[in-house]
């Protein structure tokens, strides 16, 4: 009952022949050690070895019924979009045309398929403008909808007056609206998996914005490298380079301070993603700051800055089916609260 | 302690009807899942899965979208107070019984009428677990369409109309309780029988309850008969006995439905100290806006040197 059985839906043990003895005095976990977690390099144990029970190791909660392509692919597009125009308001004051109809059309197509994948993982699709029934603060979906509902529209403008030429000065309008309102839509998603129950993606509040919108910079300034002629460049390789250091920074500041809640984030599917993660933000950035000459270079480190960017999204995704899957992330912190209480 | 009314923090007028909840009672439940059956009679609840589990005689799992009443079985080698588990079988020659004709050869039993369990103590525990219908309840705060609603009753119940099975609900909820039906799509869980209560009828699964483990009414009233219970339960050696969910101080402000246990809330897969997760929300979104005037900062630090290099079109 780790990790690894976690993304099934429907639950894998329905159906299935079960993989426990029904012994008696063996059910409630009190009688063995179990669901002692190894410490990690250097981490001194603050507390002893807490004894942990779970009903038959069963998940405390119920997992996310998200689909990760669904869910983790809209996060990504939607930050993609969002840091696109920011960038592209930036680009059309500063005079950087290549780079600004680049990021208006990225951020159209990508906002676009956002809103598709939010609609597509919908229990009832046909349904989805029961999202627009009511506007709840206290729901962070609820209040992302009705950013997308208003961003939608700003960038579709702006793409449109952009690659047509017309309406020179509502599109600069729409553009100006885009990109105030662009951050918002590629930061929220973060508050979104944040205020669940599911503990690696609730006890990293915190940071998890930083790690979304620098993982959106990230992602903006790639499509920039790809889009953008070589002298315009130079503004998506700095956003390129603010957000991947701001990620990277964010996932070592969680990494310290999540503790036990943390180790979804470093093991298993997670952990791999958010290593590939890692791995191909450096190489694009490095790639895009020596091969700053080359067209071919720069768009090359752009599709891997892009990958990052999608990869850190899948992971962090994965992080929290990981830990809603194990009672012991549940349980163990918990228990530490009423300790510390008492 | 006083406790938040949550039907008025909703908007209803001081005249709305006393909050009504369950007081589960495990220490009287005998395990008969009288309550899921009524349950899923009364609701019309489609079937859930029909599996030998191994988990003592608990096959229902947990609960979720179709099951919403769950009743979990421990087995535990722990003393039931002053009485006699009859676990000790040592006098018992088994392989006498086996040859006055016991179906299966003794070399092969592993646990069965005819072959001694191991002596000493036993205890079965049974729970019937069902929505907490919180005091801060997570899965209404974050519904995006409304269709989560704080009854007159101070429960919580899904309008089945209005979800459009955006799936929140179900990672909100701390206690793992509401799910979605992968085939329905939508969101389901405990109504506390709203179309029962309404007419004054208690809900399917207290009326089923034999031993009266389930028991329903006004929460104050059941909040006092509580605690008188958990008394007789200490005075006669039951010294496990304890209140969950009880306290409006707890991390979601207590629950309507809540429970006396005869162990740790976790021994039931129950969480130990649940909070409702909104309450970090304004630290949350103080953290988004921070982290969007950073991204709007860093676009446009980006683009700034440079500036002028390349003429503009406009």
């Amino acid at each position: 009952m780790s990790g690894d059985t976690a993304p099934d839906r429907p639950d894998p043990n329905r159906g299935a022949p079960p993989d426990r003895d029904a012994l008696t005095g063996v059910a409630a976990g009190r009688d063995r050690p179990r669901a002692r977690h190894r410490r990690k390099r250097g981490e001194q144990p603050m507390v002893p070895e807490a004894e942990f029970t779970s009903y038959y190791g069963r998940p405390v909660l119920n997992s996310p019924v998200w689909d990760a392509r669904d869910v983790a692919g809209y996060f990504f597009f939607g930050g993609l979009a969002g840091a696109s125009s920011a960038l592209a308001a930036g680009a059309d004051l500063t005079g950087r045309p290549g780079l600004a109809r680049g990021a208006k059309t990225g951020a159209v197509c990508a906002v676009g398929l956002a809103v598709a994948a939010l609609v597509h993982d919908l229990g009832r699709p046909e349904r989805f403008l029961n999202m627009l029934r009511v506007i709840k603060p206290s729901s962070p979906l609820s209040i992302g909808s009705w950013l997308l509902a208003g961003y939608g529209p700003l960038a579709t403008g702006a793409a449109l007056a952009d690659l047509t030429g017309r309406f020179r000065r509502l599109g600069r309008l729409a553009t100006l609206g885009a990109a105030a309102l662009g951050p918002a839509v590629a930061a929220y998603t973060a508050a979104v998996i944040s205020d669940t129950a599911v503990p690696a993606w609730h006890e990293a509040y915190r940071e998890l914005p930083f790690v979304f919108t620098g993982s959106a910079a990230t992602a903006a300034g790639g499509l920039g490298l790809i889009t953008a002629p070589t002298r315009e460049a130079g503004a998506a390789r700095g956003l390129a380079l603010a957000g991947a250091g701001a990620e990277l920074a964010a996932v070592r500041l969680m990494d310290r301070r999540l503790g036990l809640v943390g180790e979804p984030y470093r093991t298993g599917r997670a952990g791999r993603l958010l290593r590939a993660a890692e791995i191909l933000t450096v190489t694009g950035i490095v790639g895009a700051f020596l091969g700053h000459r080359s067209r071919p270079l720069s768009a090359l480190s752009g599709a891997a800055l892009l990958g990052a960017s999608a990869a850190s999204r899948f992971g962090v995704f994965q992080a929290g089916l990981a830990s809603a899957a194990d009672p012991k992330y549940t349980v163990q912190p918990q228990r530490e609260r009423l300790a510390g209480k008492e | 302690m006083t406790t938040a009314d949550p039907a008025v923090e909703s908007g209803y007028h001081q005249g709305h009807p006393a909050r009504m909840g369950f007081f589960t009672d495990t220490s009287v439940c005998i395990g008969c899942k009288a309550c899921e059956v009524a349950c899923k009679e009364w609701n019309a609840i489609p079937e859930d899965g029909l599996n030998l589990t191994g988990m003592s005689y608990d096959n229902t799992v947990g609960l979720g979208a179709s099951t919403w009443r769950h009743v979990a079985f421990i087995e535990q080698r722990k003393p039931i107070a002053r009485q006699d588990p009859g676990v000790s079988h040592e006098d018992v020659d088994v392989l006498a019984l086996a040859a006055q004709g016991a179906a299966t050869a003794p070399g092969e039993a592993g646990m069965t009428p005819t072959t001694p369990g191991e002596p000493g103590d036993l205890r079965w525990l049974m729970a019937s677990d069902v929505c907490k219908h919180c005091t801060h309840a997570a899965c209404l705060d974050v519904c995006p369409t409304g269709s989560l609603f704080r009854t007159e009753f101070g429960t919580v119940v899904v309008q089945e109309d209005i979800c459009n099975g955006c799936g929140y609900c179900v990672p909100a909820c701390p206690y793992g309780v509401i799910d979605r039906r992968p085939d329905d799509g939508r969101a389901w869980k405990c109504t506390l029988c709203y179309d029962r209560i309404g007419d004054g009828l208690e809900p399917a699964c207290a009326q089923a309850c034999p031993t009266d483990s389930i028991q329903y009414g006004p929460l104050d009233e059941l909040r006092e008969r509580a605690a008188r219970r958990v008394e007789t339960l200490h005075e006669a050696g039951v010294t496990d006995a304890r209140l969950y969910g009880e306290d409006p101080g707890d991390g979601v402000g207590g629950n309507g439905a809540f429970f006396l246990l005869l162990d740790e809330p976790e021994v039931y897969g129950l969480p130990p100290d649940p909070i409702v997760t909104t309450r970090d929300l304004p630290a949350m979104w103080r953290q988004v806006a921070l982290a969007a005037a950073g991204l709007a900062g860093a676009a446009a630090l980006a683009c700034l040197p440079g500036r002028g290099r390349t003429r503009g079109r406009s």
